[in-house]
């Protein structure tokens, strides 16, 4: 019984998923041509006047109609979006406009043209970049291309036509395309229609036109673009297969790996890995091999193994750089092993056999240890590029290590003179060794090679007779000489590989120490505004430039940086800045988007988007464009986000917090005041009532009442007060005026204070005469004391006594009061100073819970300290404690 | 009508406060007037030359500190400024360019009556001034400069006795630190308001009974002294 076949559960989310994307996404509808002239903005406008019909919101934001009178009766009817005029080179160019197209958001936009490089000071260098951005605004779009601007067609198409084709537009964006309609028409019919002048052909490729327009390569180009036609419907049946369940017939879960290297042979194995990887339907990697040599390498082929990477990225390729150690191809296999690799690519150079015999080959080596890897290896011919000079070393020596190889040889030469005739020929020879090996080690492989000729030649002239010839009379010597000459070559290539190594380890050490520094920096930095001028300085000194980091505000608009600006930002620089925010790509200096800029910006990626951006102005070229150093910087925009997200989400946590607590408090205070306002209006509102309307009423009940009334009022006065009190000093706008006073003045203030009356009486005082001046603000401190004997004489029983003392010892100075209640409930004595905090024998009397917070909020301010303990003798007891300062001398004055 | 009562104007825009405060001091025998703006209040004190003028800091029209300083610049008629607490400045402010006292809301109507009988002795042109001064157990004698306490004569300093009589000069108003200043050290360099906290508790030492509980010598926090004359 054949099972029926059921699809993979984890295919079928994702389906699901792409679907969904699918449906909100903007649609891309590519219209495919093999050569110019076959009709693609034809087919393009008649489907949008299809469209149009149908009520479709289209505009035409590109057409180019290059005069032809049925193609222009096609634009009518249609909306034509506006040019921008660009000015380049002291002239007006119209230019696509891009914000213009984005600020009207069409439905259905008309983009002829893919390949079409923008005018400079575009925001974006092509016209691909710009239908990207119209899709990621969700605005469908009309496009044209023809088959030779495919980028991994480029060498084929090349290849035929022998004309190089420069506007490419990546295969990703192909890729990207919903549907992709081919315009086809056979190369006879092309060619009446050539001749009869309905093809347009700019100036520049005019002269080109007999290569082009021939036959032969109309064919040829024909079938590529029926080819890629086919990949396409193949993919896309491939998907619905997929998708409905049906068995592939393919092998399944290919991956490819293409190794790349400075060379341009490089090149043609990317693109032959990207045509294989399409046919397969099989993701691919590029990967580069950073081994010894890349130190090596010169600037050219550094910059060439960064272009042949971004090949691959723009191929649709993912992009690898490993570091090699030892054997490059153990390093390929481990790799392959490690990414599933199933498929490896390599070229082999051509170089003859015998090389490959003696020296071994790394492809032979790939090959064998390859296991159930396939290796594709690809032959080059294009040797002139790969027999680039440069390959050899290109750390030159300077002169005087040259200078100084002559000098070690001219020494061995002595020390071997000193010891001539006492000793074997064998020994002399190995004092030159050890001359070798020390010019060697120290110098480089220039002068040690230098050394080796010198001393085989010094030699020869002066310890092998005949003596100051350099003929030679005994054959044997000269088997000596080719050995020392060897040894002295084989030590040189050795100390070199060594140095090379070294120069390695210590890159990568700088590397590793530079992202460790940046961690431990960051790590200590507190607060995202600190951790930013961290990061800012670290970028700035690693990448030889200035940096900024600007974070958007509650909008999504970047804000001007809170670090001291390394480099104007106008607002030109701001708004690319504002773009890669928005877009989440790099733009600026060394990119394809808006490289018209000052500088690069870098989005700052956070796991739940963009967190900010990072800009860079280089002091001079950008480092950056070396693929090492562009990891090292993506490695430290990306530990720099990680690091910010976490201080934002902790900054975010804790004004969440504090913006709890205060909610809190404002609920708590809201219900205290409100119960203990009423409690008191109550009472008087009662009284006076009563006084007033009840008819017959005595005088002294009426008396009664009115004093009932009256005592709440003052209590209702104390309580405002406490409020003003609190919210003065949580509003920070406390001002202490501070003056010399006697603690004297002080209590006897606060106990005259009329709200207190009779109860005064209950209060002893017990200050000695001697006590210093203390440096107070009179208003704010005798409210302390009025609240802490307010709280003393209300938790107290009413016939006993309130305690106030005072002493100095040190430099400070207490003040005591103390009451004989029941005291405070033990674990209260820290609480009670909390705003709204009451001791348990509060709970059942009026208060707010203020009075307390109050003295503790002014005696900090005053440097002081309060406590609360319990008296030994029972009764709580209050201390409030100041520091002594020095008052100002007094002058004695004669009694 | 032969001896009508002293004329009260109240500057002061809140309905209520008026309304309790005319009460208050029709039924002590007071005449009384009322303005509800600085500009109303000082038409009328021009107009009706008030023995004494209550005046409320907090206006809408104008600040009660420049009102106080209109009035100033053509008439002595005492002033008691009005005004809440934690305006300690505002009230200092208002006594440096004249009002002769302060109270400070909420008060009762004993607070009030009494600090306008003060303003209206201290503004009596016909009053003598008496040699003998006696406040509770205190005899002064001011011509002897004699100080006795239940008979017992008490030695002050001359700057002690300075303050004192300066306070017994303005007594049951208040004075303020700078004012004392001016008038006991006035020619000493670099005299600070310690000097006076100091000279102050020396005094209550001596005349009071429980000096960290004054019953005369009293402290307005903030603002100065006053000598006050009832309980």
């Amino acid at each position: 019984m054949p099972e029926p076949r059921r699809p993979d559960p984890d295919q079928l989310l994702r389906k699901v998923q792409q679907a969904e994307a699918i449906e909100h996404r903007a649609k891309l509808k590519v219209f495919f041509g093999a050569a110019p002239g076959v009709g693609k903005t034809y087919a393009m406008l008649s489907e949008a006047q299809e469209r149009r019909a149908e009520g479709v919101d289209l505009v035409i934001g590109v057409v180019e109609t290059h005069g032809r009178s049925e193609t222009a009766a096609l634009t009518e009817g249609l909306e034509i979006l506006p040019r921008k005029e660009l000015a380049y080179a002291g002239q007006f160019f119209p230019e696509f406009d891009l914000d213009g197209a984005l600020a009207r958001r069409p439905g259905l936009i008309l983009m002829d043209e893919l390949a079409h490089t923008n005018v400079k000071g575009s925001r974006h260098a092509k016209r691909w970049q710009d239908v990207l951005e119209l899709l990621d605004a969700g605005v469908d779009v009309y496009t044209t291309m023809n088959v030779q601007h495919l980028e991994s067609l480029k060498d084929v198409v090349a290849q035929i036509t022998e004309v190089v084709v420069r506007e490419n537009v990546p295969d990703t964006v192909m890729a990207r395309a919903d549907e992709v309609e081919l315009v086809d028409l056979s190369p006879d019919d092309l060619l009446v229609r050539l001749k009869e002048g309905k093809v347009y052909l700019p100036d520049q490729a005019r002269h080109a036109r007999d290569h082009f327009f021939r036959k032969g390569n109309l064919l040829a180009l024909r079938e590529l673009a029926l080819r890629h036609t086919a990949e396409n419907v193949d993919a896309q049946m491939r998907r619905y297969m997929e998708s409905e369940g049906i068995r592939k017939t393919w092998a399944a879960g290919d991956r490819l790996l293409v190794c790349v290297g400075p060379d341009g042979l490089s090149e043609r194995l990317i693109r032959a890995t990207r045509r294989m990887a399409g046919s397969l339907g099989a993701p691919w990697v590029a990967l580069y091999v950073e081994s010894p040599r890349h130190f090596r390498f010169n600037e050219a082929e550094r910059s060439r193994v960064e272009e042949n990477l971004r090949l691959a990225e723009k191929l649709g390729g993912e992009t690898a750089v490993i570091e090699g150690g030892g054997r490059t191809d153990e390093d390929i296999l481990a790799f392959a092993h490690d990414r599933n690799i199933t498929k490896i690519v390599v070229g082999k150079p051509s170089r003859s056999r015998w090389i490959d015999t003696f020296l071994g080959s790394p492809v032979d080596d790939l090959i064998r240890h390859s296991g159930d890897i396939d290796i594709y290896v690809i032959t080059g011919e294009t040797t002139k590029q790969t027999a680039s000079p440069s390959i050899r070393s290109r750390i030159t020596s300077p002169l005087r290590n040259y200078l100084l190889s002559i000098l070690a040889v001219a020494l061995s030469t002595a020390v071997a003179a000193l010891l001539f005739r006492r000793t074997e020929l064998a020994d002399i020879v190995m004092i030159y060794l050890l001359g070798i090996l020390i010019v060697a080690t120290r110098f480089g492989r220039g002068p040690s090679l230098m050394a080796s000729l010198l001393s085989v030649a010094a030699f020869d002239f002066i310890f092998v007779p005949p003596y100051l010839t350099f003929a030679v009379r005994d054959l044997r010597h000269v088997g000596t000489f080719s050995v020392m000459l060897l040894v002295g070559i084989v030590i040189g290539n050795l100390t070199e590989r060594i140095r090379a190594q070294v120069r390695l380890a210590r890159a990568r050490e700088h590397r590793t120490q530079a992202l460790f520094h940046l961690g431990q920096e960051l790590a200590r930095s507190a607060g995202s505004t600190a951790l930013v001028a961290s990061a800012v300085q670290n970028v700035a000194n690693q990448f030889q430039s200035h940096a900024v980091v600007l974070l958007p505000d509650a909008t999504g608009r970047l804000e001007m940086p809170t670090h001291p600006l390394a480099f104007p930002l106008n607002e030109q620089e701001r708004g690319v800045a504002q773009w890669v925010f928005e877009h989440d790509e790099p733009a600026g200096l060394g990119t394809l988007t808006l490289p018209g800029a000052r500088a690069t910006y870098l989005p700052l990626k956070g796991s739940k988007g963009n967190l900010g951006v990072i800009g860079l102005l280089p002091d001079g070229a950008p480092q950056w464009a070396e693929p090492d150093q562009r990891q090292l910087l993506d490695a430290f925009t990306n530990q720099t986000a990680l690091a910010l997200e976490r201080a934002l989400l902790a900054e975010q946590s804790i004004a969440d917090r504090r913006h709890a607590d205060e909610e809190r408090l404002r609920n708590a205070l809201l219900s205290s005041v409100s119960h203990d306002l009423r409690t008191p209006l109550g009472v008087i509102t009662g009284a006076v009532s009563t006084a007033l309307e009840t008819p017959d009423i005595s005088d002294s009940t009426r008396r009664d009442l009115l004093i009932s009334a009256q005592e709440e009022a003052q209590r209702l006065h104390r309580l405002v007060s406490n409020l003003l009190d609190i919210t003065r000093l949580e509003a920070g706008a406390l001002e202490l005026h501070t003056e010399w006073i006697p603690v004297e003045e002080v209590v006897g203030a606060a106990l005259n204070r009329r709200e207190f009356g009779p109860e005064t009486a209950r209060v002893r005082t017990q200050l000695p005469e001697n006590l210093p001046p203390v440096a107070m603000d009179p208003v704010l401190m005798e409210q302390v004391l009025v609240n802490l004997l307010d709280n003393a004489l209300k938790y107290s029983p009413p016939d006993s006594h309130v305690d106030i003392k005072a002493w100095a010892a040190g430099k400070s100075l207490t003040l005591s009061v103390t009451d004989h209640g029941p005291g405070i409930a033990l674990g209260e004595e820290e609480r009670i100073f909390e705003k709204l905090a009451r001791g348990q024998a509060a709970a059942t009397r009026p208060g707010t819970g203020l009075g307390l917070a109050i003295c503790k909020g002014i005696v900090t301010a005053h440097g002081g300290r309060i406590q609360a303990v319990n008296h030994p003798q029972g009764g709580a007891q209050f201390l409030v404690t100041l520091p002594l300062g020095t008052p100002p001398l007094m002058p004695v004055e004669a009694p | 009508m032969t001896n009508p009562g002293p004329l009260i104007l109240l500057v002061e825009d809140e309905p209520q406060m008026r309304r309790f405060l005319r009460v208050a001091l029709e039924g002590s025998g007071y005449r009384y007037l009322e303005a509800s703006t600085g500009e109303e209040g000082l038409a009328m004190a021009v107009q009706h030359r008030p023995d004494v003028i209550l005046l409320d800091l907090g206006l809408p029209d104008m600040d009660g500190l420049d009102l106080m300083t209109r009035v100033r610049e053509w008439s002595q008629t005492p002033v008691i400024v009005i005004s809440a607490r934690g305006q300690e400045t505002d009230k200092i402010g208002a006594l440096d360019v004249g009002a002769d006292d302060y109270l400070t809301k909420p008060f009762g109507t004993g607070e009030l009556l009494a600090r306008i009988r003060v303003a209206l002795r201290h503004a009596d042109p016909g009053a003598v001034e008496d040699p003998m001064f006696i406040l509770g157990r205190w005899r002064v004698d001011l011509a002897k400069r004699q100080i006795l306490i239940d008979g017992k004569e008490v030695h002050l300093t001359p700057l002690e006795y300075g303050l004192f009589t300066t306070l017994i000069r303005h007594a049951g108003k208040v004075v303020t630190q700078r004012q004392l200043l001016k008038e006991v050290w006035g020619g000493v360099a670099g005299a600070q308001p310690l000097y006076l906290r100091v000279y102050m508790a020396q005094l209550r030492h001596k005349l009071e009974e429980d000096p960290s509980r004054p019953r005369y010598l009293r402290t307005e926090p903030g603002v100065g002294y006053r000598l006050r004359m009832e309980d």
